[in-house]
């Protein structure tokens, strides 16, 4: 079975969910739960922390678009960090830069939250 | 001239997904094919096989996907067979990727990622018998 753990801590009022092994179309329902977890405590700031992820499918990438309406329709987004090269190029090929935020660091995902409540 | 050809047989669940993918890893490596080719066989033969699962056998575990690969001289061809039902590639064109974004749609990429990782692909079916979709991916 393909290892796949995505964890919810809480940074402030940012919601970090850590990805690590391989997100598949096995995998994916769980990653769907995890923000559907997020949805059920109404919380709609998000950071995904792709440190530790090693390979995604387009069933990985199309969790991120059936959850990024509803995140910013309430006020909140889902950010993009630290990915490692081979998973960045297969959101680049598909062109998901132009719809998603990417950081190199986690710790600025959370800050461009911080800076639009500020505004 | 060096020729390697390995074989597969897995039942056709998500679940068989990281065999295949562990597969293809060892024996592509093992036959001296550079890991940037190797992941991008990787992802097309995973989404080929999502595909088969999907739509060919509807998430009937009790089916069979058969995988073949052969590496000859650098060059990789895998081919994905199933006895489930079949497609038309012809029907299933590339979406454009702005309308895609734009209407936040989900899914329908896998064809397309398959199209654009690979060198050559193509989609061969007898009618009530078997698919088989053959890739090709050259080294370097």
């Amino acid at each position: 079975m393909a290892e796949f753990n995505a964890g919810i801590t809480e940074t402030g009022n940012v919601q970090v969910i850590e990805l690590s092994g391989f997100l598949d179309a096995h995998t994916a329902p769980r990653l769907e739960n995890t923000f559907n977890e997020l949805l059920t405590r109404q919380q709609y700031r998000v950071v995904v922390n792709f440190r530790n992820l090693k390979y995604i499918s387009s069933a990985g990438l199309g969790v991120f678009m059936a959850f990024i309406e509803t995140m910013r329709g309430n006020g909140g987004d889902i950010k993009l960090t630290e990915m490692q090269p081979n998973v960045y190029n297969i959101f680049d090929l598909l062109g998901f830069p132009l719809l998603y935020e990417i950081f190199p660091t986690q710790q600025e995902g959370i800050q461009k939250f911080n800076q639009s409540s500020e505004k | 001239m060096k020729q390697n050809t390995f074989e597969l047989k897995v039942a056709s669940t998500t679940g068989e997904l990281a065999t295949i993918r562990e597969f293809i890893q060892e024996k592509a490596s093992q036959a001296g094919i550079s890991q940037k080719t190797i992941d991008s066989i990787i992802l097309a033969v995973d989404e080929a096989s999502t595909n088969i699962v999907k739509h060919a056998y509807h998430f009937d575990d009790s089916k069979e996907i058969k995988l073949h690969l052969s590496v000859d001289e650098g060059t990789c061809t895998v081919s994905l067979t199933d006895f489930g039902d079949s497609f038309d590639p012809d029907k299933v064109p590339n979406p454009d990727m702005n309308e895609y974004l734009k209407q936040r749609r989900v899914g329908g990429l896998g064809l397309m990622l398959i199209r654009t990782l690979m060198d050559f692909v193509e989609y061969h079916t007898v009618k009530g018998k078997y698919n088989r979709l053959t890739m090709v991916k050259r080294d370097g």
